[in-house]
């Protein structure tokens, strides 16, 4: 995986899940087939270009009936590879299409500007939770995933695990993906969807089956709020509940990312910065110079103020 | 016809025109000279329609769009040329990209190329002018200020931002309130009544005015390339244009039609949008394929092997490029069945152009290829050709292609695409074509400099941007993180850009030295074979002073191809010299059919043009008193232009009354 | 080849004969303007089979004065084509009362179509259906208005003895013109009117 730190979304030498690998398999087959053509094409040319004409050359120009056999060979080739490659095209999207087994989880994932909304699903609602930006999975399981979109086309796309989907308003998508190796996956928002669709990043994080449940217990707890940190949480519930939500206050915003446990999480804001005290004062107080036209304003705070909400996030774990 | 000629009641409706030979100088091309030439001075300017003149104002133009759309282009490479830069805001970046787009798709790829059709098809054919020479005019005025509206808004701040392809619901009116999308709604409009015009003014001169005996199979390529495109454009144009007003409706009116919280599905966009937007992308590139088609033989003292191959192999890019449009919506969620579908013939749309490539190829090998810079760029773009080619097989696979859509691999396809197949012919057609243009050789020294620096910038430039979108990089986003790996690659991408900027700046100085040092041009310098060598350079108002009468594919070739066949006639033929005429002939065969009164020069192209963009003004204000009264305008402009004319013989002459009311 | 092609013989001048570039350009009009009907029929086809909405709101549609309406359509064109048949046979009196009569039909139906939207209780912006309804009759509407304007031209150009037996060129292309805002309507009108009957 170190190559993957180099360049995290390189799917082109790396796959780790079902709904990639057919996929990087083909990518190799077909650069290899086309730089292969490409290099038969390109040396054509060029001994067109350079081949010694003999002197006995017809000094007159001649009939344009000829070459032709260079078209037929040329077009019969192109056309056989073709087929073969249009069949191997089609056995790998039909590999590709569909899990490989029962999904055992299903999530439904709504694209925002520019963050992403994650919902796990459970028919129990009382176990169902809300969390943004970060996704954790079992490794080795198929997942379902539901794209949606609240407001504009955005597209899902962890690209070491599967292809991209989009979300679309009033429509919802499915995609499926499922990740043999533990680790963290970047992904990236890649429709054009406004000012900071450069900054709509999100993460998944595949872990063996206990460790995901134990996290997914600890999703599911409500905010628990100590008595020290009452009044960061009131300036919360002043200033920021309008937008997000800490299950267990009364801070029950629905347009930004829920931060119950804002702690749980390696980065923020659609992964532009990674979680830290310093890096998240910043971001309260000045969103707007980090991410340029964020739903979230730059919050006007005093330093006490800023001390008191600070200890409140801190203990949103 | 014959009929016709039997009842002849008047000496003007009907004649046998006149055979012979007007030698430069003598009395009969005086005459001539005097019926085409334009007043001078600013009204001649304003009222032209000599096809030569609009065609020159088609490449300019289009041109000096290139040249912008390059800065935009430059700036961006700028701004992403290291990680976290902040040379432009995000705002910036997109408008920029936006209008990089829309600049080059639509105001730079098929205006240059209508530029080269309509300068070169009244010669290549054998007329004297387009079927609608003032339709012409209307055409270019119309692309000129479509251009102008599309531009207004730019340094406003407030240009187009949403992409070229514009998706809705992000520039619907809830997501994006400010002017930019309507300007880009309502130029795309304006700009697709000149495209439509001009698309039905080429159809028609291609039926129409083709000289005696140029047989449909004996046009050249180009002539099928635009043929193909025109017809193309005839069809779908009308779907992104449609597409736009109905955005604007939606964003003005309060309709439904994209608004998903009343049922409007953003996908229709979509849907409309790509119909239109695959087949444009072969309308931009046909014709310029036709450039190379018949400009590599000239090099190359050998007729393109496989004309008829080529030409049918150009209309079946079209015809299938009309059933691939979903390849642009692989990631949309639609069914696998469908894309699977769209995948193959996505596909399959290589083999005819496979044919052009092995046509190119076979033509150069048989030949005996003179090495100058027009050859050079022709054989670069062999290669880009295949280069953008290979990328576009891939992205058609659709398992893969859902990995590449909207990454940098894109962006090294497209621009591999409409750089190798439109930029580097054009500037390769610019010099083959310029000494008929301008009656001056282009500097050959300047000109190997910018083949090369141009092929080596461009290839350093766009190369690595396929490798970028295999490491993932997005397209469209104004900046980046250095620990993405993207860094080195991208600074290599924006030198090279430089780099390609430099060998176009180099052909520009190379295009002006020319044309005031260049060496005088004989008619026909490249030993050339088709008909537009045959005229001197440059033409003269009236294209031919005889219409020729054409016996083969390679009229100027004749005396020394081994084809046997006919010999054309060039210097005798048919004079037509009472008034502007031309000759019509019949749409396959080419046997003349009626002798064609061409329009004088009239100042209706030009304000029907004015009135019409300004009724897009009033549009884009909310001033419906002023569209009203555009409207009218518009009216009046038509009713003056169409007026039946008595010099055309378009309504009874007096003298001729009596007898027809008989 | 060239000795094959008869080179003497009289030809017509200027825009005579059917085969006028006019002609071949109103044609392509025509393709274009179809294509642009067929995208917004697509566009009609594409939102209504997955609405959820009633389609069309008011219930299926009324049947007698749109049809009746669209007999006169039809009929307008007739008479154009009644006008041009007079004109080749130097009827001139004959062929400017067919020209009239076909204008006053198409100003009967630009009337009987703006009172039937009146009496629409949608409008444009109420429902996706309303969008519809009025931009595909709308996008109608500009083109028999500007055929009705065409024929007014033509009956004022026939009527100050511009053409005769020979001369018809620009009645034949307005014609083809009119024709086709007539045959465009019948799919107009199958589509918003009678296939709600069906599906
Ligand atoms: C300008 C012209 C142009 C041309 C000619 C092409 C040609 C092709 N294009 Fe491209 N395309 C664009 C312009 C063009 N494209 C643009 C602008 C976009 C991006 C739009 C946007 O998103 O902004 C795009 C995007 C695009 C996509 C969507 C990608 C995505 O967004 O995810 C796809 C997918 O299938 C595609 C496919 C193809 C194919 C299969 C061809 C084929 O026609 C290529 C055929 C040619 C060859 C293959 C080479 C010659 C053949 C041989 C030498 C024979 C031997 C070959 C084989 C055996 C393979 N193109
Ligand atoms: C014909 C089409 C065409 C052409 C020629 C170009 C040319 C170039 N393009 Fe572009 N490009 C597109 C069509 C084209 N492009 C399209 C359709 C898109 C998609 C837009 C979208 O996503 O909506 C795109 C997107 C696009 C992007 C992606 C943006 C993004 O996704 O974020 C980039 C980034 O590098 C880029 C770069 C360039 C560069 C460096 C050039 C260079 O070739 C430019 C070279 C420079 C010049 C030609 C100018 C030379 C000028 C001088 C030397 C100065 C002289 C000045 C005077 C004499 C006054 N283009
Ligand atoms: C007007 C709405 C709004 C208000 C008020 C608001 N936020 Fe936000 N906040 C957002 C949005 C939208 C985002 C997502 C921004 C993005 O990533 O583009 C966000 C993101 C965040 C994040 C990063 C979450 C993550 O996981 O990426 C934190 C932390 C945060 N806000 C804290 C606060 C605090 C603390 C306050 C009050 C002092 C506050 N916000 C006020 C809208 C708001
Ligand atoms: Cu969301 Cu791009
Ligand atoms: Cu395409």
């Amino acid at each position: 995986m170190d190559d993957q730190k180099i360049a995290p979304l390189n799917y082109f030498l790396h796959s780790y899940g079902p709904a990639s690998m057919p996929t990087m398999y083909l990518g190799w087959v077909f650069v290899a087939v086309l730089v292969a053509i490409f290099l038969v094409v390109a040396l054509l040319l060029l001994w067109a270009v350079l081949h010694k004409r003999s002197a006995l050359y017809p000094p007159t120009i001649r009939r344009e009936a000829q070459g032709m056999q260079c078209i037929y060979i040329g077009t019969g080739i192109t056309t056989c590879i073709l087929f073969a490659m249009a069949i191997y095209m089609l056995v790998t999207l039909n590999a590709v299409a569909k899990p490989t087994g029962a999904p055992v989880l299903t999530l439904t994932v709504t694209g925002y500007d520019w963050w992403w909304k994650v919902e796990y699903e459970d028919d129990d609602p009382s176990r169902r939770f809300v969390t943004a930006n970060e996704i954790h999975i079992p490794v080795g399981r198929p997942l379902l995933i539901k794209l949606k979109s609240a407001d504009v086309i955005h597209a899902f796309w962890v690209p070491v695990l599967a292809g991209k989907t989009q979300t679309i308003p009033g429509l919802t998508n499915r995609q499926w993906l499922q990740a043999d190796v533990e680790g963290s996956y970047r992904g990236e928002c890649t429709q054009f969807c406004g000012v900071q669709h450069a900054h709509m990043g999100l993460e998944i994080v595949a872990q063996k089956e206990d460790e995901f449940r134990s996290w997914q217990d600890a999703q599911r707890k409500e905010a628990t709020i100590s008595i020290d940190v009452m009044a960061g949480q009131k300036i919360f519930l002043d200033q920021c509940a309008g937008c997000h939500t800490v299950r267990g206050t009364e801070a029950v915003g629905a347009h930004a990312p829920d931060l119950t446990h804002l702690q749980s999480r390696r980065l923020i804001a659609g992964g532009l910065l990674t979680n830290t005290p310093d890096h998240l004062t910043q971001w309260i107080t000045h969103a707007q110079q980090l991410k340029p036209g964020a739903r979230m304003p730059s919050m006007v705070l005093t330093a006490a103020e800023i001390g008191a909400l600070s200890a409140f996030l801190s203990t949103l774990n | 016809m014959t009929d016709a000629a039997k009842n002849t009641s008047g000496p003007s409706l009907t004649r046998v025109p006149e055979m012979g030979s007007a030698p430069i100088g003598s009395a009969a091309e005086r005459r001539l000279a005097e019926l085409w030439e334009s007043t001078p001075g600013w009204r001649g300017r304003l009222s032209t329609v000599d096809h030569k003149v609009i065609g020159i104002r088609y490449l300019v133009t289009a041109f000096i769009f290139l040249l912008m759309g390059g800065v935009e282009a430059l700036i961006m490479r700028l701004q992403l040329a290291r990680p976290d830069q902040t040379l432009l805001t995000p705002e910036q970046y997109n408008q920029l990209f936006t209008m990089h787009g829309i600049t080059m798709i639509f105001l730079y790829s098929l205006p240059v190329l209508s530029g080269f059709s309509n300068y070169l098809w009244p010669l290549m054919l054998g007329s004297r002018d387009m079927a609608f020479p003032r339709l012409n005019a209307f055409s270019y005025w119309v692309f000129l200020f479509a251009g102008i509206f599309l531009y207004c808004s730019f340094p406003l701040g407030q240009a187009p931002n949403a992409g070229w392809f514009n998706y809705v619901p992000f520039s619907g009116a809830e997501y994006n309130t400010g002017p930019n999308i309507d300007v880009y709604a309502l130029g795309m409009v304006l700009l697709g009544i000149s495209t439509t015009v001009g698309a039905i003014n080429f159809i028609v001169t291609l039926f129409r005015t083709r000289a005696p005996g140029m047989s449909i199979g004996r046009v050249p390529i180009l002539v099928w390339g635009t043929l193909t495109a025109a017809v193309a454009n005839v069809f779908a144009v009308p779907s992104v244009s449609l597409a736009f007003f109905l955005l604007w409706l939606d964003r003005q009116t309060g309709t439904h039609f994209f608004d998903t919280l009343n049922g409007g599905k953003p996908l229709l966009w979509q849907h409309l949008f790509w119909m239109f937007g695959h087949p444009w992308v072969y309308v931009v590139v046909l014709p310029a394929m036709g450039i190379v088609s018949d400009a590599l033989p000239t090099f190359c003292r050998h007729p393109l092997v496989g004309y008829s191959a080529v030409a049918l192999s150009t209309m079946a890019t079209m015809l299938l490029g009309f059933g691939v449009w979903i390849h642009h919506m692989f990631a949309t969620g639609l069914p696998p069945l469908a894309l699977s579908f769209f995948g193959a013939t996505s596909l399959v749309i290589s083999i005819p152009s496979g044919v052009a490539v092995f046509a190119w190829i076979a033509t150069i090998w048989l030949g005996r290829p003179v090495f100058n810079t027009a050859f050079l760029f022709f054989a670069g773009f062999v290669i880009l050709f295949a280069i953008g080619g290979f990328s576009g097989v891939m992205t058609a696979a659709v398992p893969l292609d859902l990995q590449l859509n909207e990454t940098y691999f894109i962006v090294a396809h497209l621009h591999y695409v409409l750089l190798g197949i439109n930029v580097f012919p054009v500037v390769g057609g610019i010099y083959y074509w310029f000494p008929k243009f301008f009656g001056r050789m282009m500097n050959e020294t300047l000109g190997k400099w910018s083949f090369w620096v141009m092929f080596v910038g461009f290839n350093l430039g766009f190369f690595p941007m396929h490798l970028l979108g295999l490491l993932g990089m997005p397209r469209r986003i104004y900046t980046y993180a250095p620990h993405m790996g993207w860094s080195t690659t991208n600074m290599i991408t924006s030198i090279g850009s430089f780099i390609f900027a430099a060998g176009i700046l180099i052909f520009i100085v190379n295009l002006f030295v020319s044309l005031r040092r260049g060496s005088p041009a004989t008619a026909n310098p490249w030993d050339a074979p088709t008909l537009e060598w045959a005229v001197p350079s440059p033409p003269p108002v009236y294209n031919f002073a005889v219409i020729p009468l054409v016996a083969s594919r390679h009229p100027l070739w004749e005396d020394r191809i081994d084809e046997g066949g006919g010999r054309s006639s060039l210097d005798h033929g048919y004079l037509l010299m009472e008034g502007r005429e031309t000759i019509g002939t019949t749409a396959l065969d080419a046997i003349p059919d009626v002798i064609l009164k061409m329009p004088e020069d009239s100042y209706a192209p030009f304000f029907l043009g004015l009135f019409n963009a300004l009724l897009f003004v009033g549009m884009l204000l909310h001033w419906p008193d002023f569209t009203a009264l555009m409207v009218l305008a518009c009216c009046v402009s038509l009713a003056v232009w169409m007026w039946p004319r008595k010099a055309l013989l378009q309504r009874v002459p007096d003298y001729d009354k009596g007898a027809a009311h008989g | 080849m060239a000795e094959t092609i008869p080179l003497d013989r009289p030809l017509p001048v200027g825009s005579e004969g059917r085969r006028s570039g006019g002609w071949w350009g109103v044609l392509a009009l025509i393709a274009t303007e179809a294509s642009l009907f067929t995208y917004l029929l697509f566009s009609y086809f594409y939102l209504a089979s997955q609405t959820e909405q009633h389609w069309p709101p008011e219930g299926l549609p009324e049947l007698l004065v749109p049809g009746v309406n669209t007999a006169i359509l039809l009929t307008s064109s007739v008479c154009v084509w009644a006008c041009e048949r007079c004109l080749q046979r130097s009827m001139m009196g004959w062929s400017m009362a067919w020209m009239a009569f076909a204008h006053i039909l198409g100003i009967i139906f630009v009337a009987v179509q703006l009172n039937e939207w009146s009496k629409k209780a949608y409008g444009m912006a109420s429902n996706l259906y309303g969008s519809l309804y009025f931009t595909i009759t709308g996008f109608h509407m500009l083109h028999v208005i500007v055929g009705v304007v065409i024929l007014l031209v033509l009956l004022l150009w026939i009527s100050l003895g511009y053409f005769d037996h020979r001369r018809y060129a620009a009645v034949t292309i307005g014609g083809l013109y009119w024709h086709f805002v007539d045959v465009v309507w019948l799919f107009v009108f199958t589509t918003l009117y009678l296939l709600p009957y069906v599906g």
